[in-house]
């Protein structure tokens, strides 16, 4: 640029702090950056966020361990091993005969896409709009039943616990169970002080894991 | 989903032909062909639920009509009014079928059916075990209507029911094809189920009185097309898209059945009856199909373990094989091998014994045996191949006459019991056997008893050939046998049980080439043919070469290119063995897979615990205690190789499961390296190579009275009063420990008894339902008595099920044992 023309006085004054103006008039404009972790923002209602396993109305769970969230899914990320309810021995999770005892989604490889979701023949699996699934080590991103479960809400009681009296698995499914009834109750709380330290079968999970 | 098969295949070609036109193609078939196979042929699929090529055809589900149009007299094509069950209309000439491709008729009449038997069938396919390999689930799919008209509630039932303790009904979900009642009727012969009741409420039930106690109650779960019998040990296990299958063979018996085995993650699931037409066509017992938990046990064997102060420490491969060999290295040694192991395996137990041990004291047969079986299996049986004009499966099919020695098929080879009563129903196969009572097995096969006590099955044979006492001439089942037997092509089968009775299998050799037949051994263990053709007898080189023979065992160095010359001194048998061990003639032991108390003898325990025992074992066993160096094996479904079965026919299967666990063969190589010899036997291809480069040599069958002596003439033992002769043999499913770990399996193995005959059980003033002590031989076991015909003065016990280890006894044809009524005294 040969040609030096020359501007007013004014000009000359402020050319100096000229390219301030672009960064002093954004402080009046809306700011787009987000404060986060600080402030966190809600998600769009049907954001495909972290998993979890429902309950019935009574706290058992919804899984009848049926695989078909894990066939389903195209980045293999679930592994589910079914199993019996076992009235006599206190080992009831689910209405009906089936449950799943092992229950494991790989955040690692999920990419939610939710097809795990559509593939549920009991509504168990929907997924929340949790996305803060970041760790600094791989064997926490698999994730287990235990934390996959739903919080036990409300008339709830954590499984495992025998089905509401008179009730068959089709009552459950027909809206007919609202709450967890006295009976269950008393069991839940005479059956908890016997094993205080949770149900078993949990050795396989870690097997499973490892 | 069960694989059909097409029936034709084993028909002659000179069959007469029949032509029709299956959806406008012509096609050719055998007459008497159903036109659903005819429709398999061209590569038509008419969808069907009770139709099973190896059952009879019924129509029950009418899910395979189709549209027909025959030729009337005139010749013209008419039309069927109706559509027509395909399954059960065989093929006649100029026939027009058209199925659901080309009829909208018929594809209209398949959707209406299927619609009504979806009507009562509950949507729980989710949690059923069937779901992904139903053909009910894939047929209302590709045959059935998109949604269904059906507004009302189903028929439900509340809760499934065991049929036996191994096999469950949901009985909502059954379509009443009758697959498995006709299955347990016809090819099983156990007709515990049947459909009851009817209309909607019909099911499959059982009698109240007789439980379901088949040992083929496994095929029903596997051919019920949909899931309403289901395996209890299987019952929401794994769902079939996660199971990885691997073809394999049933280690149990020398029936040698493919099987198809289902693993996921490093763990067998199930194993299923995989279809081989020349074997075990497609079914399998319930020991195969269920008894596969053994090794996932907790006593199995991970590391090496040497004894150190009297207990057994793990040690590291290394110091192990080092312990072991020194301890080889400083004294005689021989070999024991089970009968369960590979038969690459056994090649590898035989070469040690010569190439590094320097013996020929090794043999296979962990269980009662004479030098008398040695001889017969030498002369007879070692390189008895379909090839060489063996008896095959498809021989029992076609047989006119059977004899059973010393055998009972049912509970030592159910395969070939399945045969045998195929061959009863379908070709008129008369069937009879040498024993002292009529079991149920002989009866399903229509057989007939010529009763003989046991340690007489000579004197018997000996006179069915013609040539021995008239004693047993008078009665009409011998009679009927003599006649049977003048038709030329009869077989005998001989059980490994007939070793121990003197001259027994010479005269069954007699005695089928008396009647122009032919004679074939049936063993119990799977490994046993296999380990005979390898070469683990005293007097037998691989490939039936004999130790005896000088070019024979030049033959056998040269392919194993030892330095020195094979050991020429004839060697022990595993009673010699152990008996020379016990008085410290042998000082070392290297024993693969045997249970000691199989073998019945005295010394067992006392040669275990003076020689140095090198243990090659998968889990704790009864030599494990006396073992001063255990070395872990692979199971049979970690591990490759092949048996023979009782046919002589190869049966090659692969590891299902890929571990870290070593073959006895590479672990004997290794303990031979240790030792300073090269075994070559360090994968499966070398062993195979070697083994392939013996020409097949046929069995030299020849009289075996060049043997010199004579058999010694049968002893017939004389009971005292409050004694009987035993006679005992195993059951199917009984404490052996490859059932170990399948509870239900073992709820439905026979309960034990005592069977004697009215005669005997008259003189002991015992009734039906008594308890009585049979003892002897330092064996006491008190069981529940059964009276029925059989010979008197004998009493029948099972060898080695729960609270009846009778194995101390069953080497003795003949034992007299003491009888006393009740359970104290």
């Amino acid at each position: 640029m040969a040609d030096e023309s020359k501007g007013g006085f004014f000009s000359d004054l402020f050319a100096p702090v000229a390219g301030f103006g672009v960064t002093f008039s954004t402080m009046f404009r809306k700011v787009a950056t987000q404060e986060y972790p600080e402030v966190k923002w809600p998600t769009q209602p049907r954001f495909h966020g972290r998993h979890q396993l429902n309950r019935h109305p009574d706290g058992l769970e919804k899984c009848v361990g049926c695989e078909l969230c894990a066939w389903a899914c195209p980045a293999d990320a679930i592994m589910v091993e079914g199993e019996s309810n076992d009235d006599e021995a206190g080992l009831r999770f689910s209405p009906g005969e089936r449950y799943g005892r092992i229950y494991q989604i790989n955040y690692l490889r999920c990419i939610f896409c939710g097809l795990c979701i559509e593939a549920c023949p009991t509504r168990a699996l929907t997924m929340t709009n949790e996305y803060e699934l970041a760790d600094n080590n791989r064997a926490d991103l698999i994730f287990t039943k235990e934390q996959l479960l739903a919080p036990v809400q409300q008339g709830m009681l954590p499984a495992p616990h025998p089905m509401v009296e008179g009730m068959e698995e089709r009552d459950y499914y027909q809206g007919k169970v609202t709450q967890a009834t006295p009976e269950q109750q008393a069991w839940v709380e005479h059956h908890h002080a016997d094993h205080a330290d949770g149900p078993a079968r949990n050795e396989d999970d870690v097997e499973a894991r490892s | 989903m069960t694989v059909t098969s097409d029936k034709s295949s084993g028909e002659a070609p000179e069959v007469e032909m029949v032509a029709l036109t299956i959806d406008g193609l012509e096609v050719s078939v055998p007459k008497d062909t159903l036109v659903i196979r005819a429709a398999e042929q061209l590569g038509i699929q008419i969808p069907r639920f009770c139709d099973h090529p190896g059952l009879d055809p019924v129509g029950a589900c009418r899910q395979c009509l189709v549209e027909v149009a025959m030729p009337d007299r005139e010749g013209n094509v008419k039309p069927m009014p109706k559509p027509q069950a395909s399954c059960t209309m065989t093929v006649a000439p100029g026939m027009e079928v058209k199925t659901q491709l080309t009829s909208a008729v018929a594809d209209k009449a398949q959707q209406g059916v299927m619609e009504l038997l979806l009507v009562n069938h509950p949507l729980d396919c989710p949690v059923c075990d069937k779901g992904g390999e139903c053909p009910l689930q894939n047929q209302a799919m590709s045959n059935g209507r998109a949604s269904s008209r059906f507004e009302d509630v189903k028929r439900t039932y509340p809760k499934p029911i065991n049929i036996s303790s191994q096999v469950l009904l949901d009985r909502e979900r059954c379509i009443l094809c009758a697959r498995c009642t006709r299955f347990s009727d016809q090819v099983a012969g156990d007709p515990f189920i049947a459909l009851v009741e009817r209309g909607a409420l019909q099911q499959v039930g059982i009698y109240e009185e007789q439980p379901f106690e088949s040992y083929f109650s496994g095929n029903t779960v596997q051919i019920c097309p949909v899931g309403a019998l289901t395996g209890a040990a299987y019952r929401f296990r794994s769902r079939p898209f996660d199971l990885v299958s691997t073809a394999s063979v049933c280690e149990h018996c020398a029936s040698g059945c493919s099987l198809r085995v289902d693993h996921r993650r490093g763990k067998v699931m199930r194993r299923m009856a995989l279809a081989t037409p020349e074997v075990n066509e497609e079914w399998n017992c319930d020991k195969g199909r269920w008894a596969f938990t053994y090794p996932m046990l907790d006593d199995r064997f991970e590391l090496p373990m040497v004894r150190r102060d009297g207990e057994l420490v793990p040690v590291s491969w290394q110091e192990a094989l080092a312990v072991a060999a020194d301890g080889l290295r400083a004294t005689r040694s021989a070999v024991l091998v089970g009968g369960r192991v590979g038969r690459e395996d056994a090649y590898a137990y035989g070469k040690l014994a010569r190439l590094a041990l320097g013996t020929n004291d090794v043999d296979f047969r962990a269980r009662p045996h004479s030098a008398e079986e040695e001889r017969y299996l030498a002369e007879h049986v070692v390189g008895s191949t379909p090839e060489t004009g063996g008896v095959t499966y498809a021989d029992l099919d076609t047989a006119t006459t059977v004899v059973l020695v010393g055998f009972e098929p049912e509970e030592e080879s159910p395969i070939v019991f399945l045969r045998l009563r195929k061959a009863y129903r379908k070709a008129a196969t008369k069937v009879f056997s040498i024993a002292p009572l009529e079991t149920r097995g002989l009866d399903k096969l229509g057989g007939t008893l010529l009763p003989s006590a046991p340690g007489t099955e000579t004197e018997v044979l000996q006179a069915l050939a013609g040539d021995g006492t008239s004693e047993h001439m008078g009665s009409d089942a011998f009679a009927a046998a003599r006649t049977a037997l003048r038709d030329p092509g009869a077989i005998v089968l001989v059980g490994e049980r007939l070793a121990t009775v003197p001259g027994a299998l010479a005269a069954a050799a007699d005695l089928a080439r008396s009647a122009s037949g032919r004679v074939a051994w049936v063993p119990r263990r799977a490994g046993e043919r296999g380990a005979l053709d390898a070469g683990t007898l005293p007097s037998l080189l691989p490939g039936g070469r004999l130790v005896a023979d000088q070019a024979d065992r030049s033959e056998i160095a040269e392919l194993w290119q030892a330095e020195t010359e094979l050991p020429t001194t004839p060697g022990r048998d595993t009673a010699a063995i152990l008996e020379s061990a016990s008085i410290g003639e042998i000082g070392g032991l290297v024993v693969g897979g045997v249970d000691v108390d199989d073998i019945g003898h005295a010394d067992g325990h006392e040669a275990l615990r003076r020689a140095f025992v090198v243990s090659l074992d998968l889990r704790e066993s009864t030599v494990t205690p006396f073992a001063d160096v255990v070395l872990p094996v692979a199971p049979h479904d970690e591990s490759e190789g092949s048996f023979l079965d009782w046919e002589g026919r190869p049966r090659p299967y692969r590891a299902a499961l890929d571990t870290t666990a070593m073959a006895d063969h590479r672990v004997l190589s290794m303990l031979a390296d240790e030792l300073g010899v090269f075994l070559g036997t360090r994968s499966l291809r070398e062993v195979r190579a070697e083994m392939d480069a013996l020409a097949p040599r046929a069995p030299q069958g020849g009289r075996t009275d060049d043997a010199g002596d004579p058999p010694s003439p049968v002893s017939v033992p004389s009971p005292g009063p409050g004694e009987m002769v035993l006679a005992t043999w195993r059951t199917l499913l009984d404490r052996g420990t490859m059932q170990d770990g399948e509870p239900f399996l073992a709820g439905t193995a026979k309960a034990p008894r005592a069977v004697m005959s009215p005669v005997s059980a008259e003189t002991l003033s015992i009734v039906p339902g008594d308890l009585v002590t049979v003892s002897g031989g330092g064996v006491r076991v008190t069981v529940p008595v059964h009276i029925q015909p059989m010979v008197d003065h004998v009493v029948w016990l099972p060898t080695n099920s729960e609270s009846c280890d009778l194995r101390a006894l069953a080497g003795q044809a003949g034992a007299v044992v003491t009888v006393t009524k009740g359970g104290a005294a």
